[in-house]
């Protein structure tokens, strides 16, 4: 959709959008400041046609210190689908809460207050265990959070499993290893 | 049998609050004696393992063939075996593949609610050694830790007809005494309480689900 | 609208708490419904998920590229093709490789055929829901022709690890045409059979019709889509609003109903199983019989795909099912999001809908929004 672009600019207007970027004809990227970005959210549904919520979710960029949303909006009459990246300070993740916008949005916030830890404040039954249930260590999908090391310690592997390198095991199987011994020629 | 071994006293539920505390019972379960006529207790082993009544609880991705093994092509009521919706009337515990950390709770809850004999078969890679999942934080890797297991069937997903041979096998175990799980649950409790209260860490159920 | 139901005295003695799962056998795999009754009406009603949660978004941000692809399948359980096909197509997308038109073909074969498959699974869980058992047997003895076809084609019944990033792993059998044209017969004729048996069936009829009726002003703010939105009147399918794999060359036409209640869904999805069929059909005869069925591949063992982001959607049989991907240029992928159409039938909607209804039609109601667990906690 060619005004995808074009609706971005006019919405330009009035919110500070940046990294506007189009991976394909139905589908575009934009990114927005924090404190603005449900106000866009809003806007994009109740004046763009962005009415359905596809979901809502987080990418941790532990190098950067920073936690970035994603809000997936899909608008059916024009067929096109955007995604609105927001960024968080990793360390305070906290964000304004969408739960009065679509129905969906207050599990999607449970699941990412449990999963990494960021914070909705007012989204109803955020605090209550949506997967994990009397889970004592930090959010697990945090890329910080060794997972097999966790398992290993916690719930103990069998003896006899073994892991090969897949390309040195396909070396091998290839080019089986000469002995250095010249072969004993003749026949 | 040594008695002495299980005079441990009442169960002590830490993991209730204490009204609740009244409302369940804190005896500790006895392990099942055989017979004394090793004729009679054949006898009632071979009927028992030809009622086999599965607990309908689909705990992982293997209740998926469960359905074809029970509907008309594989029909697996002819070898005795028929679904039962609650864990009082059933006696084989089918745990369908990996099993959660939150699911283990209830596996658990519904396990000691089954009467004796019941055995505990596990369909699947990951109930061995954790299969695909080996280092995911919320599936267990070795099962036999947990709840005691008679038999394994592995492959994923195992075929209704693996099942079937499981059934068979099953039988066969059971015919000749040895499927004595529920015994060595409660002879080993202790180490079985302790390994399950690791994993499990709100606990707030009774020790034993009478 | 999305206001929480209001909350219920529990120690006044009017209400009853009843857990409807996991243990139980009216709720469709392993999650449960904590239910508040006044009598046999549900006042209010929480969904509890993720006891199957194995934490895959985990999993696959420490696996390399290839290494996902035998995982991604075990994420819906009753329909991994899907799964495959997805994570196939982001890869895709983001390293700019393109399957080949033989693959593409296979592909839609398969997508299909597990619909239909995933669909009499379905069928026959309405069928149990509302006490008629012979459906049940019936159509998951004919979904089992379907897995033996699968069988033939991948290897493997339930997950067949058979859609692989630039194209399929082989191609079809021998004769397999010709034994996929009788399998579909027979469950031609079952259908038949399982209309007159069921949908003419005045036990089923009454119990249906006006059973969890959606608005069609509720759609969009749920977020619901698939057969439960066409049912609304909303003529919306991604096989024709974006079209993908070979749906654009397929003649088939969208089943959309105004009722909204249980039996419309039921009637949708039934009639959807016939327009399945036909575009079966369509595939085997028009499918090209040679040609690669593989793209060029890097060497998959040191695989880095470019840095990028996408999201990619499919319908599978419960509404729109996608995947979004994050890649930062190495050998793993840096964040994948899995969109289960389950994820808001299953808890937002299935909690709204369940207030006011009779304790009894629960577990109908379930299965007609047609929900697997596995694919809300992953």
């Amino acid at each position: 959709m060619a005004n995808a672009i074009q609706l971005l600019a006019d919405f330009g207007r009035n919110f500070t959008l940046s990294d506007i970027r189009e991976q394909r004809v139905d589908l575009a990227f934009c990114k927005a400041p924090k404190e603005q970005a449900v106000r866009l959210i809003r806007e994009l549904r109740d004046d763009a046609g962005y009415t359905h919520l596809v979901f809502l979710t987080n990418t941790d960029y532990i190098e950067q210190g920073i936690f970035t949303l994603t809000y997936m909006l899909h608008n059916y009459d024009a067929r096109h689908t955007l995604g609105v990246h927001v960024d968080l300070d990793r360390n305070a993740a906290e964000m304004e809460s969408i739960h009065n916008l679509w129905a969906q949005a207050a599990t999607y916030q449970r699941e990412l207050r449990e999963m990494y830890g960021i914070r909705f404040p007012g989204s109803p039954r955020l605090d209550e265990d949506f997967c994990l249930e009397g889970w004592d260590q930090i959010p697990p999908m945090l890329k910080e959070f060794d997972t097999a090391a966790f398992s290993l310690e916690r719930f103990h592997s069998r003896e006899g499993r073994g892991s090969v390198d897949p390309s040195e095991h396909m070396k091998t199987l290839l080019y089986p290893t000469h002995s250095d011994e010249p072969s004993s020629g003749g026949s | 049998m040594d008695m002495q071994k299980y005079a441990l006293g009442p169960l002590p539920n830490d993991g209730l609050s204490a009204e609740d505390r009244d409302l369940f019972s804190d005896a500790r379960p006895v392990p099942y004696e055989p017979y004394p006529v090793a004729v009679v207790e054949k006898f009632v082993n071979w009927v028992r393992a030809n009622s086999l009544w599965l607990l309908a609880f689909g705990t992982g991705c293997g209740a998926i063939e469960l359905n074809p093994l029970m509907t008309a092509r594989f029909d697996a009521y002819r070898m005795g075996v028929q679904m039962r919706p609650t864990p009082r009337q059933s006696s084989v515990f089918i745990i369908g593949g990996y099993a959660s950390v939150k699911t283990l709770k209830r596996i658990i809850r519904s396990y000691e609610q089954m009467q004796g004999p019941k055995f505990v078969v596990c369909l699947g890679i990951c109930p061995i050694n954790g299969g695909m999942y080996w280092d995911s934080y919320n599936t267990l890797n070795k099962f036999d830790e947990y709840l005691p297991v008679d038999l394994y069937i592995t492959g994923c997903m195992p075929r209704p007809e693996v099942l079937m041979a499981g059934v068979l096998e099953l039988k066969k175990k059971i015919k000749e005494g040895r499927a004595d799980g529920a015994n060595r649950y409660i002879e080993n409790f202790e180490w079985y309480k302790a390994n399950q209260k690791r994993v499990i860490k709100d606990w707030n159920m009774p020790d034993y689900n009478w | 609208m999305f206001e929480p139901n209001p909350p219920i005295d529990l120690s006044s003695g009017k209400y009853l708490k009843l857990w409807q799962g996991p243990q139980h056998p009216g709720i469709t795999g392993n999650m449960s419904l904590e239910l508040i009754t006044r009598g046999d009406e549900v006042v209010d009603c929480k969904t509890h998920v993720g006891y199957l949660h194995r934490g895959f978004e985990k999993l696959m941000e420490r696996r390399t590229f290839i290494q996902n692809f035998p995982v991604v399948c075990r994420i819906a359980v009753p329909e991994p093709t899907f799964n495959e096909y997805l994570y196939a197509a982001v890869v895709e997308e983001l390293t700019g490789i393109e399957s080949p038109p033989r693959a593409e073909w296979i592909r839609t074969l398969n997508l299909e055929l597990m619909r239909l498959a995933s669909y009499l699974m379905w069928l026959g869980g309405i069928g149990a829901a509302f006490g008629q058992s012979t459906v049940y047997q019936w159509t998951v003895t004919h979904r089992d022709y379907i897995l033996d076809l699968f069988e033939e084609m991948t290897g493997a019944r339930i997950y067949h690890m058979y859609i692989v990033p630039g194209g399929v792993r082989g191609r079809l059998p021998e004769g397999f045409e010709d034994r996929c044209r009788d399998v579909l017969n027979r469950v031609e004729k079952l259908l038949h059979d399982v209309e007159k048996v069921l949908f003419n069936n005045v036990v089923f009829k009454t119990r249906t019709k006006g059973l969890g009726h959606i608005p069609k002003e509720m759609v969009d703010p749920y977020g619901i889509t698939g057969p439960n939105q066409r049912a609304a009147g909303f003529s919306r399918d991604l096989r024709k609003d974006a079209p993908y794999l070979v749906y654009d060359q397929l003649e088939f036409d969208l089943i959309t109903a105004t009722e909204s209640d249980t039996y419309a869904r039921s009637w949708v999805r039934y009639l959807e199983m016939h327009e399945g069929i036909r575009m079966l059909r369509q595939c085997l005869d028009r499918m090209p019989q040679d040609g690669p069925f593989q793209a060029k591949m890097p060497n998959v063992l040191h695989w880095e795909v470019p840095a990028g982001e996408t999201y990619i959607k499919a319908e599978c049989t419960r509404g729109e099912y996608g995947y979004y991907m994050v890649t930062d240029g190495s050998e793993y992928l840096r964040r994948v999001h899995v969109r289960g159409p389950s994820y808001t039938h299953a808890i937002a909607l299935m909690e709204k809908l369940a207030v006011g209804t009779n304790i009894a039609d629960i577990a109908g109601l379930m299965v007609s929004l047609h929900t697997y667990p596995p694919e809300i906690e992953r």
